[in-house]
């Protein structure tokens, strides 16, 4: 039993990590889910991964990035993963996002 | 004058002994800085494990247990040390806490449902909890293949692990 390339840090009810969430369902990946906790200060384990306190952050071992923020999650799903995967257009370059916005 | 007072004697528990394989069961495994649904087959793979079931946390022997296996250093051997009660993950990270236990690898299982202590066979009904049943206290040693080296489990409530007992069977199986 190989564990999933794809590792998830969510907050329980948290709704960006759901939308994270359900873009992983929407392609049928295979995924961990690694749940931290709603104090930003106690979630030092996603700030060594990704850089940032926020969640949600993914961890793909399949292309090497790692990335913070739900709507750049999506966009890169949807690239890596989604009906534009392995077109010309795919970026799978992208490192974490910036903080801005989400306060999950 | 003579102290009375009445601890509760348990039914024969039928779980699993010395020489068979520990049933596997999934369930989110808390450490100090997340939690994610584990196997204990997951952790066999990886080596030896010592499992304690013991009763909810905030619980007296809770405190007890974990104050007494963090003073023996139990995690300084070479073997995945878990526990597993029916508190749930929040409460978990608390346990670990206040226990100090935050700079240990010790982990915590949380199973609410109790089905692992079913599939134990050491549920302890909680008498004036109605809908709330635990395990038993009781300590496992489970080698890599799964097979259990060493059981112990309560005949009364509240009990306390034979700690010397336990400690000498996971230095045994760590050292193999």
């Amino acid at each position: 039993m190989s564990k999933p390339a794809i590792t998830l840090y969510r907050l329980q009810s948290c709704p960006f990590c759901e939308r994270a969430v359900r873009k992983l369902q929407e392609y049928d990946l295979e995924y961990t889910s690694r749940f931290v906790e709603p104090m930003h200060s106690d979630r030092d384990v996603v700030k060594r991964e990704s850089g940032v306190r926020t969640v949600p952050v993914i961890v793909d071992e399949n292309t090497g990035v790692t990335m913070a923020e739900s709507a750049n999650i999506v966009e890169y799903l949807d690239g890596a993963y989604g009906e534009r995967a392995g077109s010309a257009g795919t970026d799978t370059t992208a490192t974490a996002g910036s903080v801005a916005g989400e306060r999950s | 004058m003579e102290l009375e007072f009445d601890v509760v004697e348990l039914d024969e528990p039928d779980n699993p002994e010395e020489g068979e394989t520990a049933p596997d069961f999934e369930r989110p495994l808390v450490n100090d800085e997340y939690w994610e649904d584990t196997s204990l087959s997951a952790l066999t793979d990886e080596g030896p494990v010592a499992l304690i079931f013991y009763p909810m946390d905030g619980a007296f022997p809770a405190t007890y247990i974990w104050n007494e296996l963090r003073d023996r250093d139990i995690d300084s051997n070479e073997i995945t040390v878990v526990g597993l009660s029916i508190s749930t993950p929040y409460e978990h990270k608390t346990l670990l806490q206040e226990r100090e236990l935050e700079d240990t690898e010790i982990q915590l299982f949380s199973d609410p449902s109790n089905e692992v202590a079913e599939q134990y066979g050491i549920v302890n009904d909680l008498d004036g909890m109605t809908g709330i049943d635990e395990p038993r206290t009781a300590t496992f040693v489970i080698d890599d293949e799964r097979t259990i080296q060493y059981a112990w489990v309560a005949s009364e409530h509240p009990d306390f692990p034979d700690y010397d007992e336990f400690e000498a069977a996971v230095e045994d199986a760590a050292g193999d």
